[in-house]
């Protein structure tokens, strides 16, 4: 049987972070995923996109000791656990910037803006950082 | 429509807090609802009460507090977003041992789960920012 929070499931609404700054530099990246992590205890349904240079959130081998800032990149791999699986990333932003997706720290899917124009019109709530 | 606001930038130094003042009072001078406005990242900035511009400049923070008191909007500032940047209320001051605290009237010291919540619940949501 359900438990009675379990219940009411409420309304379901498309969320879709759309990162586009580098990782440090400003602050924009990591308050970013602190929403993220928050709207997962919410039950919706969660996209990241990773455009411009949101694309270095997700680089590997992130080291922040020289600036002395916290590196937050770990924290992309347990979005999984949050639930959060749907990421996608700029296939324009990341050859821009010379990478591939295996410079990248996390599974997404690459795709054209194109293809990101057509998700984001799909979403109720858009929210860009 | 009802509609929930997004504050991403600081008063003065961007236009996004008096951009989305204006948006407010035109909404509900069009007989929309707004449900909420919440400050982000140095958004939290627009609700300390110590701001003090210039006589003859706008006074954004008070301007917010009146649009509060008239029309009833709930204006929410994100707790860890604010402890960052030193805006405290009674409350939060007492937790982490300020000696005051510097929230402007009509704001409130909230979590990010007010954001999605004012997502799941209005029908749109309005960013303000850059």
């Amino acid at each position: 049987m359900a438990e009675p929070w379990e219940e009411d499931e409420g309304p379901v609404k498309k969320f879709m972070f759309v990162n586009r700054k580098a990782p440090y530099g400003t602050i924009y990246a990591l308050e970013s995923l602190e929403v993220v992590l928050i709207s997962a205890a919410f039950d919706q349904d969660v996209s990241l996109v990773f455009v411009d240079d949101g694309v270095y959130q997700l680089k590997k081998g992130q080291t922040t000791d020289g600036i002395g800032m916290k590196n937050f990149s770990p924290t992309y791999r347990a979005l999984e656990g949050y639930d959060i699986e749907k990421l996608y990333v700029s296939k324009e932003s990341l050859e821009e910037r010379g990478l591939s997706e295996d410079d990248l720290l996390v599974d997404v899917q690459v795709m054209s803006k194109s293809e990101i124009a057509d998700l984001m019109d799909d979403q109720d709530v858009v929210l860009s950082f | 429509m009802k509609f929930g606001i997004l504050v991403t930038e600081g008063p003065y130094q961007h236009q996004a807090s008096d951009s989305a003042l204006q948006f407010c009072r035109a909404a509900l001078e069009k007989g929309h609802e707004v449900m909420r406005v919440f400050f982000y990242n140095d958004g939290v900035n627009n609700s300390t009460r110590y701001t003090t511009p210039p006589q003859d400049d706008r006074n954004i923070v008070n301007s917010w507090s009146e649009l509060a008191e008239k029309h009833g909007i709930d204006l929410v500032v994100c707790v860890a977003a604010a402890q960052r940047r030193g805006i405290v209320d009674e409350g939060e001051a007492q937790r982490n041992g300020k000696d005051g605290n510097n929230i402007a009237e009509g704001f409130r010291i909230s979590g990010l789960g007010q954001l999605v919540e004012a997502g799941i619940q209005c029908d749109r949501i309005v960013t303000f920012g850059d």
